[in-house]
Protein backbone atom coordinates (compact mmCIF):
# COMPACT_ATOMS: atom_id res chain seq x y z
CA UNK A 1 0.00 0.00 0.00
CA UNK A 2 1.44 3.21 -0.93
CA UNK A 3 0.71 6.37 0.84
CA UNK A 4 -1.04 8.95 -1.75
CA UNK A 5 -0.28 12.21 -2.89
CA UNK A 6 -2.57 13.57 -0.38
CA UNK A 7 -1.43 11.89 2.57
CA UNK A 8 1.82 14.16 1.95
CA UNK A 9 -0.13 17.35 1.03
CA UNK A 10 -1.97 17.08 4.52
CA UNK A 11 1.60 16.07 6.58
CA UNK A 12 2.43 19.49 4.75
CA UNK A 13 -0.59 21.34 5.77
CA UNK A 14 0.12 19.76 9.33
CA UNK A 15 3.35 20.91 9.65
CA UNK A 16 2.67 24.90 7.65
CA UNK A 17 0.41 24.89 11.02
CA UNK A 18 3.06 23.98 13.32
CA UNK A 19 5.24 27.17 12.19
CA UNK A 20 2.59 29.39 11.89
CA UNK A 21 1.21 28.48 15.93
CA UNK A 22 5.20 29.09 16.70
CA UNK A 23 5.46 32.06 15.10
CA UNK A 24 2.54 33.52 16.81
CA UNK A 25 3.19 31.65 20.22
CA UNK A 26 7.05 32.07 20.99
CA UNK A 27 8.21 34.69 22.87
CA UNK A 28 12.04 34.02 21.59
CA UNK A 29 13.33 35.96 18.53
CA UNK A 30 15.24 32.17 17.91
CA UNK A 31 12.75 30.11 18.37
CA UNK A 32 10.19 32.60 15.62
CA UNK A 33 12.93 31.95 13.04
CA UNK A 34 12.97 27.92 13.68
CA UNK A 35 9.20 27.85 13.18
CA UNK A 36 10.18 29.94 9.56
CA UNK A 37 12.13 27.25 8.94
CA UNK A 38 10.28 24.31 9.70
CA UNK A 39 7.72 26.36 7.38
CA UNK A 40 10.27 26.32 4.74
CA UNK A 41 10.51 22.64 5.18
CA UNK A 42 6.78 22.11 4.99
CA UNK A 43 6.77 24.16 1.72
CA UNK A 44 9.57 22.06 0.12
CA UNK A 45 7.82 18.81 1.17
CA UNK A 46 5.15 19.71 -1.26
CA UNK A 47 7.13 20.66 -3.61
CA UNK A 48 8.93 17.07 -3.97
CA UNK A 49 5.56 15.59 -3.31
CA UNK A 50 3.79 17.16 -6.22
CA UNK A 51 7.20 17.04 -8.53
CA UNK A 52 7.13 12.98 -7.72
CA UNK A 53 3.32 12.88 -8.33
CA UNK A 54 3.78 14.01 -12.05
CA UNK A 55 7.21 13.13 -12.71
CA UNK A 56 9.15 15.71 -12.78
CA UNK A 57 12.48 16.91 -11.19
CA UNK A 58 11.03 20.36 -11.03
CA UNK A 59 9.84 20.15 -7.93
CA UNK A 60 13.29 19.15 -6.25
CA UNK A 61 15.08 21.65 -8.64
CA UNK A 62 12.82 24.63 -6.83
CA UNK A 63 13.36 22.78 -3.05
CA UNK A 64 17.07 23.31 -3.76
CA UNK A 65 16.47 27.23 -4.52
CA UNK A 66 14.33 27.58 -1.33
CA UNK A 67 16.83 25.91 0.76
CA UNK A 68 19.67 28.66 -0.71
CA UNK A 69 17.18 30.97 0.31
CA UNK A 70 16.95 29.68 3.28
CA UNK A 71 20.42 29.21 3.96
CA UNK A 72 20.51 33.09 3.19
CA UNK A 73 17.44 34.25 5.38
CA UNK A 74 18.91 31.95 8.57
CA UNK A 75 22.08 34.25 8.10
CA UNK A 76 21.26 37.97 7.76
CA UNK A 77 18.61 37.08 10.54
CA UNK A 78 20.61 35.24 12.73
CA UNK A 79 23.32 38.61 12.36
CA UNK A 80 20.32 40.98 13.30
CA UNK A 81 19.08 38.77 16.06
CA UNK A 82 22.81 39.50 17.59
CA UNK A 83 23.13 42.77 16.66
CA UNK A 84 19.42 43.34 18.18
CA UNK A 85 20.86 41.28 21.21
CA UNK A 86 23.84 43.79 21.99
CA UNK A 87 21.80 46.63 22.09
CA UNK A 88 19.07 45.18 24.26
CA UNK A 89 20.40 41.96 26.06
CA UNK A 90 17.14 40.21 25.02
CA UNK A 91 15.70 38.08 23.01
CA UNK A 92 12.15 39.18 23.35
CA UNK A 93 10.37 40.47 20.25
CA UNK A 94 8.72 42.55 23.29
CA UNK A 95 11.99 44.32 23.73
CA UNK A 96 11.99 45.75 19.90
CA UNK A 97 8.59 47.73 19.53
CA UNK A 98 10.56 50.99 19.01
CA UNK A 99 12.23 51.29 15.38
CA UNK A 100 14.84 53.96 17.04
CA UNK A 101 16.97 54.70 20.14
CA UNK B 1 5.02 -0.93 3.89
CA UNK B 2 5.84 2.21 2.80
CA UNK B 3 2.71 3.51 4.30
CA UNK B 4 3.98 2.35 7.75
CA UNK B 5 7.03 4.08 6.97
CA UNK B 6 5.26 7.14 5.91
CA UNK B 7 3.37 6.77 8.96
CA UNK B 8 6.20 6.64 11.04
CA UNK B 9 8.63 9.50 9.08
CA UNK B 10 5.59 11.60 9.66
CA UNK B 11 5.03 10.80 13.48
CA UNK B 12 9.05 11.81 13.81
CA UNK B 13 8.72 15.05 12.09
CA UNK B 14 5.23 16.55 13.40
CA UNK B 15 6.36 15.51 16.80
CA UNK B 16 9.58 16.54 16.76
CA UNK B 17 8.55 19.84 15.15
CA UNK B 18 5.81 20.22 17.91
CA UNK B 19 8.86 19.85 20.53
CA UNK B 20 10.38 22.38 18.67
CA UNK B 21 7.78 25.50 19.71
CA UNK B 22 6.67 23.50 22.36
CA UNK B 23 10.26 24.28 24.26
CA UNK B 24 10.90 26.92 26.37
CA UNK B 25 15.07 26.21 25.55
CA UNK B 26 15.93 27.66 22.21
CA UNK B 27 19.11 24.59 22.49
CA UNK B 28 16.93 21.82 22.71
CA UNK B 29 14.35 23.51 20.20
CA UNK B 30 17.25 23.37 17.75
CA UNK B 31 18.13 19.67 18.04
CA UNK B 32 14.54 18.64 18.14
CA UNK B 33 14.36 20.09 14.45
CA UNK B 34 17.53 18.73 13.89
CA UNK B 35 14.87 15.58 14.21
CA UNK B 36 12.41 16.90 12.13
CA UNK B 37 14.79 17.63 9.46
CA UNK B 38 15.91 13.46 9.43
CA UNK B 39 12.13 12.82 9.62
CA UNK B 40 11.55 15.02 6.44
CA UNK B 41 14.94 13.52 5.20
CA UNK B 42 12.96 9.73 5.59
CA UNK B 43 9.65 10.93 3.60
CA UNK B 44 11.62 12.10 0.50
CA UNK B 45 13.28 8.48 0.18
CA UNK B 46 9.98 7.29 -0.10
CA UNK B 47 9.37 10.32 -2.43
CA UNK B 48 12.37 8.67 -5.18
CA UNK B 49 13.90 11.84 -4.02
CA UNK B 50 17.28 10.71 -2.68
CA UNK B 51 19.26 14.13 -3.87
CA UNK B 52 17.13 16.51 -1.92
CA UNK B 53 16.87 13.78 1.07
CA UNK B 54 21.00 13.72 1.57
CA UNK B 55 20.75 18.20 0.53
CA UNK B 56 18.51 18.34 3.40
CA UNK B 57 20.41 16.53 6.13
CA UNK B 58 24.22 17.95 4.54
CA UNK B 59 22.65 21.84 4.06
CA UNK B 60 20.21 21.86 6.78
CA UNK B 61 21.06 19.90 9.41
CA UNK B 62 24.59 20.35 8.93
CA UNK B 63 25.14 23.60 8.13
CA UNK B 64 22.07 25.65 8.34
CA UNK B 65 21.35 24.56 12.17
CA UNK B 66 25.37 24.54 13.36
CA UNK B 67 24.48 28.37 12.33
CA UNK B 68 21.86 28.33 14.63
CA UNK B 69 23.35 26.33 17.46
CA UNK B 70 26.24 28.92 17.12
CA UNK B 71 23.71 31.98 17.88
CA UNK B 72 22.04 30.52 20.51
CA UNK B 73 25.14 29.46 22.61
CA UNK B 74 27.08 32.59 21.55
CA UNK B 75 23.99 34.84 22.84
CA UNK B 76 24.14 32.91 26.39
CA UNK B 77 19.90 32.91 26.42
CA UNK B 78 19.32 29.36 27.67
CA UNK B 79 15.66 30.61 28.64
CA UNK B 80 12.85 32.26 26.88
CA UNK B 81 11.81 35.39 28.95
CA UNK B 82 8.50 36.07 30.61
CA UNK B 83 6.72 39.25 28.99
CA UNK B 84 8.14 42.57 29.36
CA UNK B 85 6.36 44.77 31.81
CA UNK B 86 7.22 48.01 30.90
CA UNK B 87 4.56 50.91 30.62
CA UNK B 88 6.25 52.71 28.08
CA UNK B 89 6.80 50.41 25.90
CA UNK B 90 3.49 48.14 24.99
CA UNK B 91 3.96 44.71 24.72
CA UNK B 92 2.96 43.55 21.31
CA UNK B 93 3.32 40.09 22.00
CA UNK B 94 0.70 39.86 25.05
CA UNK B 95 -1.25 37.49 26.33
CA UNK B 96 -4.48 38.29 24.20
CA UNK B 97 -3.03 38.52 20.39
CA UNK B 98 -1.28 35.33 21.01
CA UNK B 99 -3.92 33.37 22.12
CA UNK B 100 -5.51 34.48 18.60
CA UNK B 101 -2.50 33.94 16.74
CA UNK B 102 -2.94 30.05 17.97
CA UNK B 103 -6.42 30.48 17.16
CA UNK B 104 -5.86 31.26 13.61
CA UNK B 105 -3.25 28.71 13.70
CA UNK B 106 -5.29 25.95 14.37
CA UNK B 107 -8.03 27.66 12.01
CA UNK B 108 -5.57 27.32 8.92
CA UNK B 109 -5.09 23.77 9.60
CA UNK B 110 -8.66 22.91 10.14
CA UNK B 111 -8.98 24.83 6.34
CA UNK B 112 -6.06 23.16 5.17
CA UNK B 113 -7.16 19.62 5.77
CA UNK B 114 -11.18 20.42 5.38
CA UNK B 115 -9.78 21.60 1.73
CA UNK B 116 -7.09 18.63 1.18
CA UNK B 117 -9.78 16.40 2.13
CA UNK B 118 -12.07 16.95 -0.77
CA UNK B 119 -9.92 17.03 -3.36
CA UNK B 120 -9.50 13.71 -5.23
CA UNK B 121 -6.85 11.44 -3.69
CA UNK B 122 -4.50 10.20 -6.43
CA UNK B 123 -1.88 7.43 -5.86
CA UNK B 124 1.85 8.42 -6.25
CA UNK B 125 2.79 6.96 -9.47
CA UNK B 126 4.57 3.42 -9.31
CA UNK B 127 5.82 3.15 -12.45
CA UNK B 128 9.77 2.27 -12.57
CA UNK B 129 10.64 3.99 -15.41
CA UNK B 130 9.03 7.29 -13.53
CA UNK B 131 10.41 6.63 -10.48
CA UNK B 132 13.86 6.06 -12.09
CA UNK B 133 13.46 9.39 -14.02
CA UNK B 134 12.53 11.35 -10.86
CA UNK B 135 15.40 9.96 -8.50
CA UNK B 136 18.24 10.32 -11.27
CA UNK B 137 20.53 13.06 -10.29
CA UNK B 138 22.21 13.24 -13.26
CA UNK B 139 18.75 14.47 -14.63
CA UNK B 140 18.52 16.93 -11.92
CA UNK B 141 21.70 18.33 -13.07
CA UNK B 142 20.68 18.63 -16.59
CA UNK B 143 17.88 20.53 -15.74
CA UNK B 144 19.49 22.80 -13.30
CA UNK B 145 22.62 23.92 -15.18
CA UNK B 146 20.40 24.25 -18.73
CA UNK B 147 17.17 25.07 -18.00
CA UNK B 148 17.69 27.45 -14.85
CA UNK B 149 21.06 28.14 -15.22
CA UNK B 150 20.32 32.28 -14.58
CA UNK B 151 18.22 31.12 -11.61
CA UNK B 152 21.60 28.89 -10.43
CA UNK B 153 23.64 32.04 -10.97
CA UNK B 154 21.49 34.56 -9.34
CA UNK B 155 21.16 32.07 -6.29
CA UNK B 156 25.20 32.44 -6.42
CA UNK B 157 24.70 36.21 -6.19
CA UNK B 158 21.97 35.71 -3.53
CA UNK B 159 24.35 34.04 -0.96
CA UNK B 160 27.30 36.42 -1.69
CA UNK B 161 24.43 39.43 -0.45
CA UNK B 162 23.79 37.39 2.23
CA UNK B 163 26.76 36.93 3.66
CA UNK B 164 28.25 40.25 3.09
CA UNK B 165 24.99 41.45 5.09
CA UNK B 166 25.44 39.28 7.48
CA UNK B 167 28.97 40.59 8.63
CA UNK B 168 28.27 43.89 8.32
CA UNK B 169 25.03 43.44 10.78
CA UNK B 170 26.97 41.49 13.10
CA UNK B 171 30.19 43.99 13.21
CA UNK B 172 30.66 45.66 16.32
CA UNK B 173 31.64 48.97 15.19
CA UNK B 174 31.27 50.16 11.74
Amino acid sequence: MMPTLNHFLILSAILFSIGTAGVFLRRNLITILLSIEIMLNAVNLTFVAVGRSIGSVDGQIIVFFVMCVAAAEAAVGLAIVIALFRHRESLSPDAFTSLKW
Amino acid sequence: MDLVLFYLFAAIAVGASIGVIGQRYPMYSVLLLIGSFIGLSGLYVLLDSPFTAVTQIIVYAGAIMVLFLFVVMLLNAPREEGPVIDPRRPAVFSTGPRRAGGLLGLAFLAEMIWALWRVQSSPIDADAEVAAHVSSVREIGIQLFTQHAFAFEVTSVLILVAMVGAVVLAKRNL
